[in-house]
């Protein structure tokens, strides 16, 4: 590999022609899986993820029911085909951590009270890795979470900031994680103002972090009106019914 | 937002629904003078109230619900049902049967097996203990033949509708026997196949297009046509 990787040209673009403000495009769908009680697909850049929810169901083993709210389970995994070179399919270090990490960015944001001595399974299944997974998986899993039904207080949005070259950039893609210097994923309750996931990896100065954490936030904004608008063409049945009339009109 | 006045809009979690002098009912919660969605469905104002109706639900079971479950197990002297909600429902043989029997000599299988389909009652829930069912009021116990079509429980008012209107309408134009569980299960039986045929097409048109207006007028078409199409095909 050519060790003078140039990570942010002449002009100011990155590596794949953004500025250090823009973000990769997001592509949301709704309901892919048929047997699941809700589910969702987001493609980010060349990230690919798709997500699963389960439940509320009745909780197996049973010791682990809690008697006053539903417990949430969280799985998150690589497919073997995901990444360049194939990836052992069995959970590894980094899985089970991030499994924990998307668990408790999206907990607070569910109202598990209603559901006493239940259980609800989230499954974050990445097809295609190419840089900020974490917080895609975030943002699908918050989607399946409301098409399967569940009470929320907000939908959850992930979105990741960082440094590379000594530039401040949002959304990273996979060159940019491995050879930039910071990586800082955020996730945000667009409705609420709310922060439930913040990690960094690297050092950033105090004006860094602040830019960084803006940038974020602003990119979870604009991820959050595509949410939105994935959730809400699945459903409109109004624009549904016109869709027909039109159909059966010509 | 302009609703106000009984027009209905699809929200998201977490989606502001209105700003003011309201209180939150279902599915819905207030801070700081705002009144969020908790779920994906259609908010509606009534009066100061706002509430919205969800679009996916579950079935939280309610003591004296009529509804329509599957046997999954069966042990010595209870059945283990599945009522379409996140809790497993038990149903003892003496709320079942009406004379006592001894589990010793007679195993329970052979009143209900694994695969059966009840009409029954919500008898108690707790929510710290399973749901428990009677199936010995009238009517209730094995329901035999028909077909089973399950919709969303929160259409369960729409597909009843007011004072009964969709399910009477759809009961007289088909003659078939239907039986509408709380829990959003629905039991259609009548001797003619083409008939139920229709019935499960119109039961999920009410499922889809529940929040639409006009709709019972619409099934009742719906089923005209259908009903015409079927004499043609046997004449």
């Amino acid at each position: 590999m050519d060790e003078e990787i140039k990570l942010i040209d002449e002009n100011g673009l990155r590596v794949d022609g953004r500025r250090f403000d823009e973000l990769r495009p997001v592509r949301i769908e709704v309901g892919v899986l048929k047997n699941a009680d809700g589910s969702a697909l987001i493609v980010q850049g060349r990230t690919k993820i798709l997500a699963a929810v389960y439940g509320p169901r009745e909780i197996h083993p049973k010791h682990l029911s809690k008697p006053d709210r539903a417990v949430l389970r969280c799985r998150y995994h690589m497919a073997p085909f995901s990444v360049e070179d194939r990836k052992s399919p069995a959970p590894s270090r980094r899985e089970t951590e991030l499994s924990k990490v998307i668990r408790e960015a999206l907990e607070p944001a569910i109202l598990l009270e209603k559901f006493p001595r239940t259980c609800i399974d989230v499954f974050v299944e990445v097809l295609e890795a190419d840089g900020g997974t974490r917080c895609a998986g975030v943002t699908a899993a918050s989607v399946a979470l409301a098409d399967a039904g569940i009470p929320m207080k907000d939908l959850v949005v992930g979105c990741a900031a960082g440094k590379v070259d000594g530039v401040v950039v949002v959304d990273l893609c996979d060159i940019e994680d491995k050879y930039g210097e910071v990586d800082v994923p955020v996730a945000y309750m667009p409705n609420k103002g709310l922060i439930s996931l913040l990690q960094m990896d690297g050092i950033l100065t105090m004006e860094e972090f602040e830019k960084a954490l803006n940038l974020a936030i602003d990119g979870c904004k604009k991820i959050y009106e595509v949410q939105k608008a994935a959730l809400k063409r699945k459903y409109d049945f109004t624009e549904k019914l016109k869709r027909e009339a039109d159909k059966s009109e010509e | 937002m302009s609703m106000v006045g009984g027009r209905r809009s699809l929200v998201i979690p977490g989606e502001i629904i209105v700003e003011g002098n309201f209180r939150a009912g279902l599915n819905t919660y207030l801070e700081n003078g705002k009144i969020y969605s908790t779920v994906m469905g259609l908010a509606e104002i009534r009066g100061r109230v706002v509430s919205v109706i969800p679009i996916k639900s579950y079935y939280i079971p309610k003591v004296g619900d009529i509804v329509i479950g599957i046997v999954t197990d069966n042990s010595p002297t209870y059945w283990q049902v599945d009522i379409n909600s996140p809790y497993m429902a038990i149903l003892q043989v003496s709320d079942a049967l009406p004379r006592p029997i001894d589990p010793a000599k007679e195993n329970i299988r052979k009143y209900f097996d694994v695969g059966d389909v009840l009409l029954a009652e919500i008898a108690l829930f707790d929510k710290l203990r399973s749901p428990l069912l009677k199936a010995n009021g009238r009517g209730q116990g094995k329901l035999k033949g028909g077909i089973l079509v399950e919709v969303s429980p929160a259409k369960v008012p729409r597909l009843i509708g007011k004072r009964g209107s969709m399910i009477n309408m759809l009961k007289k134009e088909l003659g078939c026997q239907i039986i509408v569980g709380q829990n959003g299960r629905v039991w259609i039986n009548s001797v003619n196949e083409k008939l139920i045929d229709l019935a499960v097409k119109a039961v999920k048109i009410v499922d889809e297009e529940a929040q639409t207006r006009g709709l019972t007028e619409r099934v009742k078409k719906f089923i005209l046509k259908g009903k015409e199409k079927i004499d043609l095909e046997s004449a």
